[in-house]
């Protein structure tokens, strides 16, 4: 592990390498290439729905292991944005990489999800009609092809971990209620659940804390910031105090391109930003 | 009045006639008689000539193999009287069994063509252009003096022109290359396959000699088969593109209701069909109704037709929305199913109130009957005045969605019914006046049917997958959408059939759709950017 | 976290839903015993060894009738696969039971050999439309395995080829719905012509042998009933263990929430397509196995009714469940044996309130129901 060029994080970068990989970094098509610490690479995006631009010409960086917020008023492109990484959206111009070598704007979205990008939804998107435990159970990090899902049988291994996750997103004793009949705030916590089951590299989190309590509230930004180093974290949020309370950068979204960037106390005090905000 | 002139007229007609008086001359009649085909003909010919009414009444006889025999004179029969051929009196001593006059193929052509000849000099109009179209084709120079005899009478224009035509015909085989010159390039200005087969018939090849031995003749020919080939042509492409626009105004009329019920409310409406259904019985209705209590005003039954199928029809529409589809909302494949059912019942009650047969909607005299814009290109009336009404129809859903409160509504639901229903939308009775609505231009499109289709209780089921398909290519809350796509389906069917035959045509149409809605899964007129993705 | 290897399918503790998933297969084990005994023996024993006049007899039009409705209840369950827990309505149905119908009625025709109307080698439809030799598409026909083949491939590929298409493009609900309508509709016509070469309006009737074996013979109808119920029960059997995999939770999560399905790295394309194909080949197994037992085959099975009708077999039974379709199948063609006996006119009044009986106050059918009350008598019972 002398290579920390390879990976920020020996133990999770590697999903794919050995412990035998220490020379330089070796690379294997279609695998996750951090060797510049950058994990997320927007460049030029514009997307645009009947002449309106959703994205004008955004760029944006994120640093491998960063916890990094996105805030902007209603239409700024935040979710527009979320849609281009994650695939759902082609951009009209720009490109996308994941790592150095993975251009996302070529890959499907399962490709994009199996290659390490998660992604919670604004509005908690679960399978009702499924149980927490089998909730989780999908979303684990597993061969997804057809064949593989008819003969799959979880091993022991695989209980632990589900029920490790259980016990994080509290929710250990309703394993087996229909995750349908979940109040709000733990299906927002099952979705969390759902993208760790993932181990995803990039979490895309999409306003993860709309509905919950201060206490859930509070919790979340705990498990976020110590998921934080190890995966890295988009957060788009409006709650303010989230955003203070996961410390990080933050990263203004204005008509489709950034605004600013920097702590939040600098970007509270920048008049531009006050003046998005406010100024309307 | 009429009456008057028209015997003017046939009085001036026997004037101008020959031998009007006299009667026929016996040798012509018995070779009208004889077994050689060759001597009947120049006797048809020559009785054609005298332009004699008897000769006229003789040949008529004959055709109808109603000319016998009997001790070498000619009598026929005319509503069970025997009369003599010679003269037209009565004819006392006919046998009860004679042989009648044989006619072969190649005679009755003559025959034929010389009753239409005689037809020619009829008062009546009508009578004299359907001779004129008949003469159009077998024409032969025979004719010709005839023809050139009724030319100096017509006055009718459209006549007058089909008259040169066959003239020109006629002349096609004179000996005299300059007469035969002017023929052909009179002949250019025809529109009709067979004078372009005669042209044809020209070119062809005898060993080295051509059928017709002058060049510039044959020059001309080829120039007038061009002329005509593009009138051809013209003609087709026309009328392929009015039966596109007729069968695209059908579409138009079943599947805009269900645009807007779709549109609104995301369900499919497998009843729909079966609307359209209710409007063409309640026609039929309707029709009676004027039949028994107004029989003066029996041919505008229609018209009465068009609001009663509207209100009969939305009716039916709001009750089925509020009995079951309103509990379904938000279960679509529910929705198809339970609507399926409400079809089924809809179709055996139709079978139980008026019996399983098609029922029979008469068109008004008024929709009878046919325009003609070419030669080749014959419009029935009852299909134009759809094509209009369609276009009526059209106009006024489109007023009401872009001109009223209610359309408004209609519209904010639509495009966004949660938020429509915050600003206070009460979506539940925009639900049940849309739906209403639909149903309501489903009858329209059931009186329209009624006056082109058989009207039965299954006429509803063949529409669904048509209209359905329509919404699909058009984009969902699209009225712009369902008018293209209703119209580019109506004509894209109608060209594919003139190669095909209708039911590839359709299988066709049908792989065409799934393929497009695999390049823009949201129709033609696509709703793009956040409406598109809805919930997540 | 843990970096571990997920590919290792070692078999260790079986977690709480399995073992209420193993609870069942043993009732459903016994179920299927009772059934296999009564299938396979009391019922061919009460018609061929029970004489005519007693009134344990069972008479052909039992076992024809039992036969269809087992023929039925195979395409239910393959319906259900797709739509009860795929959540994908096929109106399409129709036209791969209709194809598996026709592949093997090939044969059937074949087996005719000169014993029609016009003492010809050629089907007598044929022998009508002047044809002189069979058309490329029968060569073959003549063969039992080949026909066997050829119900298994041709509709499992017209269904392969449509819902690549049609799932690639994520072509969902209600468009799919009426797609598959379309497709059926467009097939129908086809077939109705006379040139398609599959003897039109009529379709292929008057069948004579199979295998040699007269096809109206007691035993033939017997052998094909039990063969009918064999079919049902291995798939009732199949299903149930695809929907007890993981394979038929993703199923269910893609009817849920496709797009989360998609975000967790399945690609619903491929799940889709292949519970699609397998509904479709059950489908046409199914038309295969009907179409000795009922004599006939014609266009008027790929009609958009049929299809429907079909659908309402499942929602009567309950769906997202594995007997229900089997339940939903039998009532309603019961029912419909029994009206269009007695009251034929009521028979389109019944059906259509059904659908709408159905889909407003039960849902979850009658095995909901069952639950239903079940539920309410002893409360929740673990």
């Amino acid at each position: 592990m002398s290579d920390t060029q390879l990976t920020l994080d020996p133990e999770v970068g590697d999903g794919y390498g050995g412990p035998g990989e220490v020379f330089g970094h070796t690379l294997r098509p279609g695998e996750l290439d951090l060797s510049h610490k950058v994990i997320l690479y927007l460049e030029d995006i514009t997307v645009s729905f009947d002449g309106f631009k959703a994205l004008n010409k955004l760029s944006l960086t994120i640093d491998a292991g960063e916890l990094r917020c996105i805030i902007g008023p209603n239409g700024a492109g935040k979710t527009t944005m979320m849609d281009v990484i994650t695939g759902k959206t082609r951009p009209d111009s720009g490109r996308v990489f994941f790592g150095q070598t993975l251009d996302l704007t070529q890959m499907t979205e399962p490709e994009i999800a199996n290659a390490g990008i998660g992604r919670k939804f604004q509005t908690p998107t679960i399978f009702d009609r499924l149980s927490v435990f089998e909730n989780l159970e999908l979303a684990m990090k597993a061969d997804k092809r057809v064949r593989s899902t008819l003969r799959a049988r979880i091993d022991s291994e695989q209980q632990d971990r589900i029920a490790e996750t259980l016990d994080l997103i509290r929710l250990g004793d309703q394993a087996h209620r229909l995750a349908g009949l979940l109040s709000h705030g733990q299906k927002q916590w099952l979705e969390i659940g759902m993208l760790l089951m993932q181990e995803p590299k990039l979490l895309l989190l999409d306003e993860p804390v709309a509905g919950m309590t201060d206490d859930e509230t509070e919790r979340t930004a705990e498990l976020f910031l110590s998921l934080a180093g190890r995966h890295s974290l988009v957060v788009v949020e409006h709650d303010m105090a989230f955003i203070r309370q996961l410390g990080g950068k933050v990263t203004v979204l204005h008509e489709g391109s950034v605004l600013a960037e920097g702590s939040l106390d600098m970007l509270q005090n920048d008049p531009r930003v006050i003046e998005v905000y406010l100024g309307r | 009045m009429n009456f008057i002139i028209s015997h003017l007229l046939s009085l001036l007609l026997l004037l101008v006639t020959t031998s009007a008086a006299a009667a026929l001359d016996p040798a012509v009649l018995r070779d009208l008689a004889s077994d050689d085909s060759d001597k009947k003909i120049a006797a048809i010919g020559e009785l054609l000539a005298s332009g004699d009414k008897q000769a006229e009444a003789v040949l008529r006889a004959m055709n109808d193999n109603a000319l016998f025999v009997a001790n070498d004179r000619l009598f026929y029969r005319v509503d069970g009287k025997a009369l003599d051929a010679a003269t037209g009196a009565a004819f006392p001593d006919a046998p009860d069994y004679a042989d009648s006059v044989v006619v072969n193929n190649r005679v009755r052509g003559k025959l034929q063509n010389a009753l239409a000849a005689f037809q020619l000099f009829n008062p009546d109009r009508d009578a004299r252009l359907a001779a004129a179209k008949e003469l159009q084709s077998n024409i032969d120079s025979s004719l010709i003096p005839v023809l050139k005899k009724a030319l100096t009478l017509e006055i009718d224009p459209q006549i007058k022109k089909l008259l040169v035509l066959a003239h020109a015909q006629a002349k096609l085989h004179s000996p005299d290359p300059k007469e035969r010159l002017v023929a052909v390039r009179t002949l250019s200005e025809s529109n009709s396959a067979e004078v372009k087969s005669l042209l044809l018939s020209l070119l062809q090849k005898n060993g080295d000699t051509y059928a017709e031995p002058d060049p510039t003749v044959r020059e001309a020919a080829l120039a007038a088969i061009k002329s005509i080939e593009s009138h051809l042509a013209w003609g087709e492409a026309l009328s392929n593109v009015f039966s596109g626009l007729s069968l695209g105004s059908i579409l138009l009329l079943a599947a805009l209701g269900l645009a807007i019920t779709y549109g609104v409310m995301g369900v499919i409406n497998m009843a729909h069909g079966e609307l359209l259904m209710v409007g063409a019985y309640t026609t039929y209705v309707v029709q009676n109704i004027f039949r028994t209590h107004f029989p003066d005003l029996a041919d505008y039954y229609v018209i009465a037709a068009i609001p009663v199928a509207f209100v009969v029809a939305a009716l039916v529409g709001m009750v089925l929305e509020r009995l079951v589809i309103r509990h379904l909302y938000g279960r679509p494949l529910d929705t198809l199913l339970a609507t399926w059912g409400i079809s089924l019942i809809l179709i055996q009650a139709a079978r139980v109130l008026f019996g399983p047969q098609n029922v029979e909607v008469r068109n008004p005299d008024w929709m009878s009957g046919s325009i003609e814009v070419l030669a080749n290109v014959v419009l029935p009336w009852n299909r134009v005045i759809i094509i209009g009404f369609a276009v009526g129809v059209l106009a006024l859903v489109w007023l009401l969605l872009s001109k009223t409160r209610l359309g408004l509504y209609v519209r904010a639901v639509t495009q966004n019914r949660s938020m429509a229903s915050c600003v206070g939308v009460h979506t539940g009775r925009i639900d049940m006046l849309a739906f209403g609505l639909g149903s309501g231009i489903a009858g329209l499109g059931g009186v329209a049917l009624s006056q082109i289709s058989n009207v039965g209780p299954d006429m509803g089921q063949g529409y669904i997958v048509d209209s359905f398909m329509v919404v699909v290519l058009g984009g969902v809350g699209q009225l712009a959408g369902a008018v293209w796509a209703a119209l580019g389906m109506g004509i894209l069917t109608k060209l594919i059939e003139g190669w095909t035959g209708a039911v590839i045509a359709k299988i066709l149409i049908l792989v065409f759709i799934i393929l497009f809605i695999q390049k823009r899964p949201q129709g033609l007129f696509a709703l793009k950017g956040r409406a598109v993705y809805g919930g997540v | 976290m843990e970096v571990c290897d997920v590919k290792t399918t070692t078999f260790s503790r079986t977690p709480f839903v399995f073992r209420i998933a193993q609870s069942l297969d043993r009732r459903a084990w016994i179920a299927l015993v009772v059934a296999a005994l009564v299938a396979f023996v009391l019922i061919p024993l009460l018609h061929l060894a029970i004489p005519a006049d007693s009134i344990f007899h069972l008479s052909d039009y039992f076992i024809t009738l039992g036969g269809k409705i087992l023929c039925y209840a195979i395409v239910a369950v393959a319906l259900d696969l797709i739509w009860g827990f795929a959540g994908i309505l096929s109106l399409g149905h129709g036209l791969f039971f209709a194809l598996g119908g026709y592949a093997f009625g090939m044969y059937l025709m074949r087996q005719i050999g000169r014993d029609g109307s016009y003492q010809s080698d050629l089907p007598d439809f044929m022998v009508f439309l002047g044809w002189k030799e069979l058309p490329w598409y029968w060569y073959g026909s003549d063969s039992f395995l080949w026909s066997v083949l050829l119900v298994l491939v041709v509709p499992t590929l017209v269904a392969f080829v449509f819902g690549f298409f049609a799932f690639r493009s994520r072509i969902n609900g209600v468009y799919f719905t009426i797609i598959t309508q379309a497709l059926t509709f467009a097939a129908m016509l086809l077939f109705f012509r006379n040139e398609t070469g599959f003897g039109g309006n009529n379709g292929f009737t008057d069948f004579k042998r199979i295998l040699g074996f007269s096809i109206t013979s007691p035993e033939t109808r017997v052998v094909l009933f039990a063969l009918s119920a064999l079919a049902l029960m291995l798939t009732l059997v199949f299903v149930n263990y695809l929907m007890k995999s993981k394979f038929g939770r993703v199923l269910v999560a893609i009817r849920d929430a496709e797009s989360r399905v998609m975000f967790l790295g399945y690609n619903p394309l491929w799940y889709k397509l292949s519970v699609w194909t397998l509904s479709a080949m059950l489908c046409a197994i199914a038309g295969a196995l009907y179409v000795p037992q009922v004599g006939i085959i014609n266009p008027s099975e790929m009609s958009a009714a049929n299809s429907i009708e079909m659908a309402v077999w499942v929602a009567v039974g309950g769906r997202g469940t594995i007997i229900g379709p089997v339940i939903g199948a039998g009532i309603v063609n019961l029912a419909k044996s029994w009206f269009t006996m007695s009251f034929p006119q009521y028979w389109l009044f019944f059906l259509g309130t059904l659908f709408i009986v159905i889909t407003l106050f039960l849902p979850d059918g009658l095995v909901g129901l069952w639950n239903r009350l079940r539920r309410m008598r002893g409360g929740e019972s673990a």
